[in-house]
Order: structure tokens, then C-alpha cells, then sequence
């Protein structure tokens, strides 16, 4: 049984820098989404005791190639890549079929991982339009995964509960960030990444119309305006007076 | 555009209708395997249509959103307004691909102008704020608590019947949460540490200066996840909980964007940090720069 990783090229948040409300996004490396490295792990880990290969699934521009070696040096055995321009940016909707597509050419799939959201747009809603377009169950927010001869028995953690899901195979799971810590790659793992098998498609190489598809406009994007007062306080004293003074406390 | 409301919560249902009314005051609200719920959206003014199907579990997306699509295919509606806690946002993706809609989640308003529903949510991590819209049919999934829950109004409650397939999928077990079960996006007042917090023991005073303000103890998202010293319960951020307090006391949080997207709507922040650079004092409005432990410790003796 193989194991397909999704895993979202995004910028480097932390790089981002704002001018004039605007996001500067020139510049800015290219890294895989922080939850997509949890999802890597999870994987990796149901490998090890299971055997089987992990296939790292990544759509995007062409950095998505060099991007990905950070995945096959934490333990991927294999990527799986469809490299266009024309994916940059690609909304949720188009990057699902292009995905979904994808996982139809990977052989004897069991798992297919998601991160419950992107480092950058946190939408969450790539892993249930592949579960969708595949017709395959799918369990969120695992926080648990076990297999068994039958199938998973997955913990789905809710904001007020958990929820114990037995489901069959083939099976599409969205991640928590607290589900495991990723193991951060040796050097010479780094080193052998680029040597490791990928297997490289264009858009056009899977045959999709992705005409007429629900399009997400952006009127605007820009960083919230900030009026907060940014008054130095130098004694805890004049820390509770303006605080009185506010009527907060 | 009727709008179609679901919600498994009862209460972000209600909040639902608030938000649906924005946008067209025809709303079908549908309940799944929950008579009361039924009857409160009823109450709430909303047209509820009832499933009750012993085989459709809210567990089981797949259904879920199968169910859903021969509601809104009976009422020819491409408009879904959804709840954005961890449900409703797993049900949105599936939903719109079932529908052929597009989707956002998150979102924190919508309004209507000339047509489109305009929606705003966090993009590029929290960075930023992005007003979008959807051409098409659409599935939006609300933050909870953007909206009041809905008054009383005159509804009406019609059952239908949905056709459910074979799954291979099985809801075993529930766990209501042990232990904390905290919400911090309630709290007035938030008392937040972050990985400024030297060791864990120094949490107890963390936790006296919360209790003396009547407040709640939140923290940055290391301080759980990587050192596990607080529930996730209580992370603010992204991948946390959004609140907006009256006031935010925050203690050794250097401010990156994932975590101040889920503070930047208090009402006061005051921000206590060793460095005069933090990129929290740019969104604090009392700014304080000093040992944390200091001063928590002599607001505990002064208040």
C-alpha cells in the first residue's frame, strides 16, 4: 500500500514584508506549508511500520521541483509533480482536479494526506474536493491514524469532542498540526533528496478541461490597517492607571 | 438567491440565518437527524427543511454533502452558507465539489453588492485581508460568531427524504472533550504568554493574574504545540481560536502575523517584552518593555 502526501508549495510567510498595505511578495522563497510537513510525518510513520512507499503529490509552478527536495530529505520515497505556470495561484477548485487526476495514476493508493489548511491560505477545502472528485471517504482533522487488515481507524478531534471513524481504503485525511513533530532531515539526507525518483507531468500531460469552473474573484487584498496607540510604559504602575483609564480593568 | 443554511451546531445554524438575511430574506435551513434543532431554526424564521435518515451520519462527509446537494438541486439554489468550526469547513470543500461551486472559508462578513456576495477573510497566512467573491455557484463557510444568532420569526418545517449510498465508513465512538474545555474566544479578558514564558511553573502566576482579572489564560502556538505546556484550547492564531477581548494583556509574544490575526480585533492590547523591536508593539496600544515575569508578578501584588 503506498501513501500519497499532498503538499502545498507557499511563500515564506515569515519573509512576507507589508508596503503600503500591500504585501511584497518579490523575493520571497519558496517553502511547503508548515501542517503539510505534519501530514509528510504521519505518513512516513504508518510507512515505516507498514511498509509500502510515500509519494509526495505536489502541483505548482516550476520552484515546486526544487521545493519539494525539503519532503523527499524528511522522508518521502518519491515525488509526484505537475509543474505548469499556469498552476500558480491556481484556486482550490482547479488545484483538486489537477490532484485528483494525479492520484489516478499512482498505483495501489491507500492513504492520501492532506494538512487540514495551507501556511498561506488556510482554506482547507483542497482534501474534500479530491475526496470528492475520487468518491472516496475522507476524515478530517486527524489527530490519530491507525491501519488495520479492514481498513483506518482514525481519530477525528473536533472543537468539542473526538470521533473514532472506521473506514475503508482508500482514504483521503486532513491532519492536525499537533498530530506528531516532524523529524528534520540529517545532511546526507538532504544530499540524496535530489537523487531520489520524481516523476515530472505538465498540465496538458493529464488531459483536463478546466474551463468553465466557478472562478474566485479578488477585489482587494491588503494588510489591515493598524490605529493601535503604541504608547510606551515604563513602570507597572502607569501600566494599570492606563488600563483603569481605558475602563478595562 | 434563496440561500441554503446548514450548520451541525444549533447555534452557528442560528448565526447562519443573521448572515444569510444579508443577502436575500429567502433562506432554506436544513436539519440533519435533529428534531429540535429543526424546530429552533422554525422558530428562528427560517423555511426548515427536516432529514431524518438513520444511515446519514454528520461524521460521513460524503453523505453529508450528498444529502445536502439534493436539497439544494430540489430548491435550485447555488448559494450555501456553512459554519466554518472544523466540520462545517471539512463539509465546504466537499460540498462545493458535489455542487461545481466555489468556495471560501473563513470568512468573517459578507456583503451584498450588485449581485455578488462579497466575502472577507485572512489570506497570505493573516497578513493580509482579502475581500473575494465567487463567480458562479458558491459555498461560504462563516467564522463562528461574525454574526448574533437569529431572533424569533415565523418559519415554517417540511421533511424530506434523501437518498443515501452505501459507505464504507463508520462512526465508532465520541468522546465529548475531557479535561479543558476553555474558550477563550468568549473571555473579556485575555491574559496571553508566549515563548517569552521561562518555564512552565511560572504559568501558576500566568494563571493568578488571569483569575484576579476575571479573565482567561491564552497563549502563542509553541507554547502548546511545541512545548505543551497549555491545550491547544487555548492557542491564539491562525490554526487558533480569533478572539476579540476588551483587552489582550500579552507577555512575551514576538508578533508574528499567525498569531496576530487571532488578537487584532481586541479592543486594548498591551504587550510586555524584552525587545524594543518586536513586531507585536506595532499592533499594541500600551507597549512595556521588561521582564515579563517581573511584571507579572507585581501586577499580582498591586491588583
Amino acid at each position: 500500500m503506498n501513501i500519497v502526501v499532498a503538499m502545498k508549495q507557499i511563500p515564506d510567510l515569515q519573509q512576507i514584508r507589508i508596503r503600503n498595505r500591500e504585501p511584497v511578495l518579490d523575493g520571497v522563497p519558496a517553502t511547503l506549508g508548515l501542517i503539510d510537513k505534519n501530514a509528510l510525518e504521519a505518513a512516513v510513520l504508518l510507512k515505516e511500520e507498514q511498509g509500502g512507499k510515500v509519494i509526495v503529490l505536489s502541483a505548482g509552478n516550476e520552484e515546486v521541483e526544487e521545493t519539494v527536495k525539503e519532503a523527499l530529505a524528511a522522508g518521502a520515497d518519491e515525488g509526484f509533480l505537475i509543474l505548469d505556470d499556469e498552476l500558480e495561484g491556481a484556486d482550490g477548485g482547479v488545484k483538486a482536479r489537477v490532484l485528483a487526476e494525479a492520484i489516478k495514476k499512482i498505483d495501489d493508493v491507500g492513504l492520501i494526506l492532506f494538512g487540514e489548511g495551507s501556511g498561506d491560505n488556510y482554506s482547507g477545502q483542497v482534501g474534500s474536493r479530491v475526496a470528492e472528485l475520487l468518491d472516496l471517504p475522507q476524515v478530517g482533522y486527524a489527530s490519530k491514524i491507525e491501519i488495520n487488515d479492514n481498513g483506518a481507524v482514525i481519530t477525528r478531534s473536533l472543537e468539542d469532542g473526538e470521533e473514532i471513524i472506521e473506514t475503508s481504503l482508500p482514504v483521503v485525511v486532513s491532519v492536525l498540526g499537533d498530530i506528531n513533530e516532524p523529524r528534520i532531515p540529517s545532511v546526507t539526507q538532504i544530499l540524496k533528496a535530489g537523487k531520489k525518483p520524481k516523476e515530472v507531468l505538465e498540465l496538458e500531460d493529464l488531459e483536463l478541461n478546466l474551463t468553465g469552473l466557478p472562478e474566485i474573484k479578488t477585489l482587494s487584498n491588503l494588510a489591515p490597517e493598524t490605529d493601535r496607540k503604541q504608547v510606551k510604559i515604563s513602570t507597572v504602575e502607569e501600566l494599570i492607571k492606563a488600563l483603569k483609564t481605558e475602563g478595562v480593568i | 438567491m434563496a440561500v441554503l443554511i446548514y450548520s451541525a451546531t444549533p447555534g452557528l445554524a442560528l448565526e447562519l440565518i443573521t448572515a444569510a438575511r444579508r443577502i436575500d430574506e429567502a433562506i432554506i435551513a436544513v436539519s440533519i437527524n435533529d428534531d429540535s434543532m429543526a424546530a429552533a431554526l422554525r422558530e428562528a424564521g427560517a423555511r426548515t427543511i427536516k432529514i431524518n435518515h438513520p444511515q446519514l451520519l454528520i461524521g460521513d462527509t460524503r453523505a453529508l454533502a450528498a444529502a445536502l446537494k439534493q436539497v439544494a438541486d430540489r430548491e435550485q439554489t447555488e448559494t450555501v452558507f456553512l459554519s466554518s468550526d472544523r466540520r462545517g469547513k471539512e463539509l465546504a470543500g466537499r460540498l462545493a465539489q458535489a455542487m461545481g461551486a466555489g468556495c471560501l472559508t473563513d470568512v468573517a462578513a459578507v456583503n451584498l453588492d450588485a449581485g455578488k456576495i462579497e466575502c472577507q477573510r485572512n489570506a497570505l497566512g493573516g497578513a493580509t485581508i482579502a475581500t473575494q467573491y465567487v463567480e458562479g455557484a458558491q459555498v461560504i463557510a462563516l467564522r463562528p460568531r461574525s454574526y448574533e444568532a437569529a431572533g424569533a420569526g415565523n418559519g415554517s418545517l417540511e421533511e424530506m427524504q434523501a437518498e443515501i449510498k452505501e459507505s464504507g465508513l463508520k462512526v465508532v465512538d465520541y468522546k465529548p472533550k475531557a479535561g479543558d474545555r476553555v474558550n477563550i474566544e468568549a473571555a473579556e479578558i485575555l491574559v496571553a504568554v508566549g515563548q517569552g514564558l521561562s518555564d512552565e511553573e511560572k504559568l501558576a502566576d500566568v494563571q493568578t493574574l488571569a483569575a484576579k482579572l476575571g479573565g482567561e489564560v491564552a497563549c502563542s502556538k509553541p507554547v502548546a504545540t511545541d512545548k505543551k505546556w497549555l491545550s491547544e484550547e487555548r492557542v491564539i492564531g491562525l490554526s487558533g481560536k480569533k478572539c476579540k477581548p476588551q483587552l489582550a494583556l500579552l507577555f512575551g509574544i514576538s508578533g508574528q502575523v499567525q498569531f496576530t490575526v487571532g488578537i487584532r480585533d481586541a479592543r486594548v492590547i498591551a504587550a510586555v517584552n524584552t525587545d524594543e523591536n518586536a513586531a507585536i508593539n506595532y499592533m499594541a496600544d500600551y507597549i512595556m518593555q521588561a521582564d515579563l515575569h517581573d511584571v507579572i508578578n507585581e501586577l499580582n501584588q498591586k491588583l
